[in-house]
């Protein structure tokens, strides 16, 4: 029998260290050649490590959540025949899974054993945790717990168990509580211990997106001066406009929601304005100013927020735009968005639809400069003059880095898309 | 002869008739109970109360035995000798003890005591069969509480050198080679108390180990004694009957092969099945849940007034739900509003050593559902257990991971079956480990364990 190292597998450009997200075998399981032994996330990608040869897991290097050195020892496997632990120097990194397409000739570089040798030892199981000092309280349909002579005295009391409310440890009920519901006159919402103190805690180790997403974010609110301006859009028109194109659609082509409509007004808006269309690198105290117009299109998934990217929108069309965003929102969704689709971006657009809200203060997209936000739409009475009449109105909830974009460029910004889409043909029109 | 008249008949005087009945004299229900054979059935006159007779007497001479050879505690005697119709004179002294002191309970309670073979009429209706002829009897309620009897091989039918349990407490000498049928409760408590008398044990069970309702680890210390014992251990293996010469019994091993062990006595312990014949069951219609009396959580059949306790409504068969359940019969019958609320029957095998379990066991607690932690705390750092040559054995204790609730208990080690007390209680009032960890548990004494494995589970044992 031998040992076999394997390391952590270079998992994309320029890729460095990797969190382990998630482990799909434990101390002493059989594995087959192929099987899944464990993923790690990179900046935007997931990407799941195989098993290279048949074994038995011997020792797993880190915790969920820990950061691994590309090229760490990330697992071990005991096999038949000989090992690599003797050669582990001179060992070729297992090849890296397809979420690199052209893997870097580096990557076959041999790893130091002097690496392996710092690399922290995997932390001791802990003992038995202490979840909390007085347990979870009764969960809804579970048995009550009660001494034999509590549960007598319910009985000839009439009383069901279920309905009391229990004070102590793990939800007991004590003579005490029965007493309360008896004086309550047997309505538990009435009795002093009806509504108990929940003093659980339950920690929850951010790992893997959503710690992305908390770095991400602290990032853009710690750095970037915020600046947040909403205007109203008479989207009447343009709904005219999408009701009509969608009814004429040919079949293979993608349905119209708003966006693309918004991205195209954008495009129009950002050629006069291309200073929007930036990346800030305040360290270096440099402004990309971005001929590109690359999209990002905030989606919701299972996991958290994610920001797939439409990339070049000036060399777009509408209905490719439609196409786009529904092809990346579908891929992000099932997490099968490569790395290339979930970066890049020069500007963003948020929308939640139908949970829009009424005002919302994005935030920005580091190290982009602006971020549009678009709130829900509603039917509202507008003054036409002579009467009310009843329109569809829509907010645009916009942030902008002040550094960069002083409040008035902001609100001409916001002004010309909103009078592009109050008149959907100015979008469509050259020149 | 003369009809009589009560509120209340039970039928059977085993451990859950006699409960029933004294309870029900106490709360002044007008009560009768009938039984063909002696008082206290089977629990008293052939089961728990003999074996554990026999039991006692065979690790007394087992410990003579082994203190005439090496002896490290410095104690020696010379050889000792076993005269076995002492031993069931003495034995038969405790069971007439335990049994007229029934009937002087039972007379106390003002309950009046019919001997004969009831058989139901109808249902407020019963027949006694008795040598001075019938007794009818019309009651408002009627408790069946018929109990249990060895189940019989068709192939190797009792009687010979064929014999039950019944027979194996009342033999006149140790059988030089003993065969036992079944490792079971009742074969393992009877086949390690005659190979302490004297007797070459042999053991046959189908299934791939003993005790099979118990977990392995649980098993593991009893698996070892029996070996210390010299007892032979055939798993895996089919009783298949008596040689043609009749001085063996045949057998197919594991691998499918014909053997054979000869055998002076062949004790068939393959279970006991409910006695639901012998009472006319066919005069009344009561509902049944396979071959048991169907009750519900007051122990009421599908007859009103009509009521089932004991072994004739299903498992565990054990004395102690039977005494539960008949007690809480009378007091519904009484007019108390009761129910069947019981959190744990704790259950223990006499084996050597004594296996102890009350409420769930680690699968079983998996299989409800429940995410659990499981601790267990050895006998080997006990010093208690140190003291009385008895290292072998745990206390382990079955939680919920959630709130530390204790879901089961269950111990193996010498004299355990004492902890019975302590870990029903446990259960009973709800106890969470902090409870039991928390909780003085006087030392030296091998309770300590059951606090250490509680404490283990919250991550401190303090002994190990």
């Amino acid at each position: 029998m031998g040992e076999y190292t394997i390391k952590l597998p270079d998992v994309g450009e320029g890729v460095a260290e990797a969190e382990l997200v998630e482990w799909l075998v434990e101390d002493g399981q059989s594995v087959r050649e192929d099987d899944v032994l464990a993923a790690v996330m990179t900046d935007k990608a997931t990407v799941e490590i195989p098993a290279p040869t048949d074994g038995v897991v011997i020792w797993r290097g880190g915790k969920i959540g820990e950061i691994l050195a590309v090229g760490s020892p990330l697992i071990k496997l005991e096999v038949v025949g000989e090992g690599n632990a003797d050669e582990a120097g001179a060992q070729t990194p297992v090849e890296a899974p397809k979420a690199d397409p052209a893997p870097k000739p580096e990557a076959a570089e041999p790893v130091k054993p002097a690496i392996a040798a710092e690399l922290p030892k995997p932390a001791p199981a802990k003992a038995a945790s202490m979840p909390m000092s007085s347990g979870a309280p009764r969960a809804e349909g579970e048995k009550p717990l009660a001494s034999p002579a509590i549960r007598k005295r319910a009985l000839e009391g009439g009383v069901d168990l279920r309905r009391v409310v229990g004070s102590g440890p793990a939800g007991r009920i004590s003579h005490d509580d029965l007493d309360a519901y008896f004086n309550a006159g047997g309505n538990p919402a009435a009795t002093r211990l009806a509504r108990t103190a929940n003093t659980s805690v339950k920690d929850i180790p951010m790992v893997g997106l959503r710690r992305k997403i908390a770095q991400k974010m602290a990032i853009s609110k710690s750095r970037i001066p915020h600046i947040t301006y909403v205007d109203e859009i008479d989207v009447t028109a343009l709904e005219t406009l999408r009701g009509t194109l969608n009814a004429a659609r040919q079949p293979e082509q993608p349905k119209l929601t708003l966006l693309p409509f918004l991205m195209r007004a954008m495009a129009v808006a950002i050629a006069e304005q291309p200073q929007m269309n930036s990346t800030y690198d305040d360290d270096a105290g440099v402004v990309h100013q971005h001929g590109g117009i690359h999209m990002g299109v905030a989606a919701q998934t299972a996991n958290g927020l994610v920001v797939p990217v439409v990339k070049h929108v000036e060399a777009r069309g509408l209905w490719d735009c439609a196409g786009e965003v529904g092809r990346l929102a579908e891929a992000a969704k099932n997490g099968t968005a490569g790395r290339e689709e979930l970066s890049g971006s020069t500007i963003t657009i948020t929308s939640l639809g139908k949970m829009g809200g009424v005002v919302t203060t994005p935030v920005i997209n580091h190290p982009e400069v602006a971020i549009i936000g678009v709130n829900k739409m509603r039917t509202l009475p507008q003054w036409d003059g002579t009467a009310f009449q009843p329109r569809q109105m829509m907010n645009l909830s916009s942030s902008f880095d002040h550094r960069i974009i002083d409040g008035w460029d902001a609100a001409v910004f916001i002004q010309k898309i909103k009078s592009l889409l109050e008149a959907p043909a100015m979008i469509f029109i050259e020149d | 002869m003369s009809d009589l008249k009560c509120k209340l008949l039970v039928i059977g005087a085993g451990p859950g008739g006699y409960v029933t009945a004294i309870r029900a004299g106490q709360l002044d229900i007008d009560t009768i109970i009938v039984d063909a054979d002696a008082l206290g059935g089977t629990c008293l006159n052939v089961g728990c109360i003999p074996s554990k007779a026999l039991i006692h007497a065979a690790d007394e001479f087992q410990l003579a035995k082994h203190l005439s050879k090496e002896s490290q505690i410095g104690v020696s005697v010379s050889k000792p000798s076993l005269n076995l119709a002492a031993t069931m004179k003495w034995k038969d002294g405790i069971v007439k003890r335990l049994t007229g002191g029934v009937g002087g309970l039972l007379s106390k309670a003002k309950v009046r005591v019919v001997p004969g073979r009831a058989s139901f009429v109808d249902g407020k209706t019963v027949e006694v069969a008795h040598e001075d002829g019938t007794t009818t009897i019309k009651a408002e309620n009627i408790v069946i509480a018929t109990g249990s009897q060895p189940v019989e091989l068709p192939f190797l039918p009792f009687g010979g050198k064929v014999i039950s349990s019944t027979e194996a407490l009342a033999l006149k000498k140790v059988p030089e080679k003993l065969a036992v049928i079944g490792a079971g409760y009742i074969g393992l408590e009877l086949g390690i108390a005659y190979a302490k008398l004297g007797a070459k044990v042999t053991i046959i069970e189908a299934m791939d180990r003993i005790l099979p309702t118990y977990d392995a680890e649980l098993t593991r210390p009893v698996v070892k004694q029996l070996k210390a014992l010299g007892i032979t251990l055939h798993t895996g293996a089919r009783a298949k009957g008596l040689s043609t010469d009749k001085s063996a019994l045949v057998y197919e091993t594991s691998a499918g092969k014909r053997a054979q062990t000869a055998a002076d006595k062949i004790l068939v312990t393959v279970g006991r099945k409910p006695t639901v014949e012998g009472w006319a069951r066919e005069s009344v219609v009561v509902d049944m849940d396979g071959p048991f009396v169907k009750i519900d959580d007051k122990c009421q059949t599908s007859m009103s007034g009509i009521y089932a306790i004991g072994d004739v409504t299903g498992e565990p068969m054990l004395a102690h739900r039977a005494m539960a359940q008949g007690e809480m019969v009378a007091e519904i019958i009484a007019g108390h509003e009761r129910v069947w609320d019981k959190v744990a029957i704790p259950a223990v095998c006499f084996t050597d050593p004594e296996i102890l379990v009350a409420g769930m066991s680690p699968d079983e607690a998996k299989a409800a559902g429940h995410d659990v932690m499981t601790s267990q705390f050895p006998f080997a750092a006990n010093g208690r257990a140190m003291t009385m040559e008895a290292e072998d054995g745990f206390v382990r204790i079955v939680a919920r991971a959630d709130n530390h609730v204790v879901l089961g208990i269950q111990a193996v080690g010498k004299g355990v079956s004492e902890l019975a007390a302590a870990f029903g209680l446990a259960l009973e009032m709800g106890a969470r480990l902090e409870d039991i960890a928390g909780t003085i548990h006087a030392h030296p004494t091998q309770g300590e364990a059951f606090q250490e494995a509680a404490l283990r589970s919250l991550g401190h044992a303090l002994h190990i």
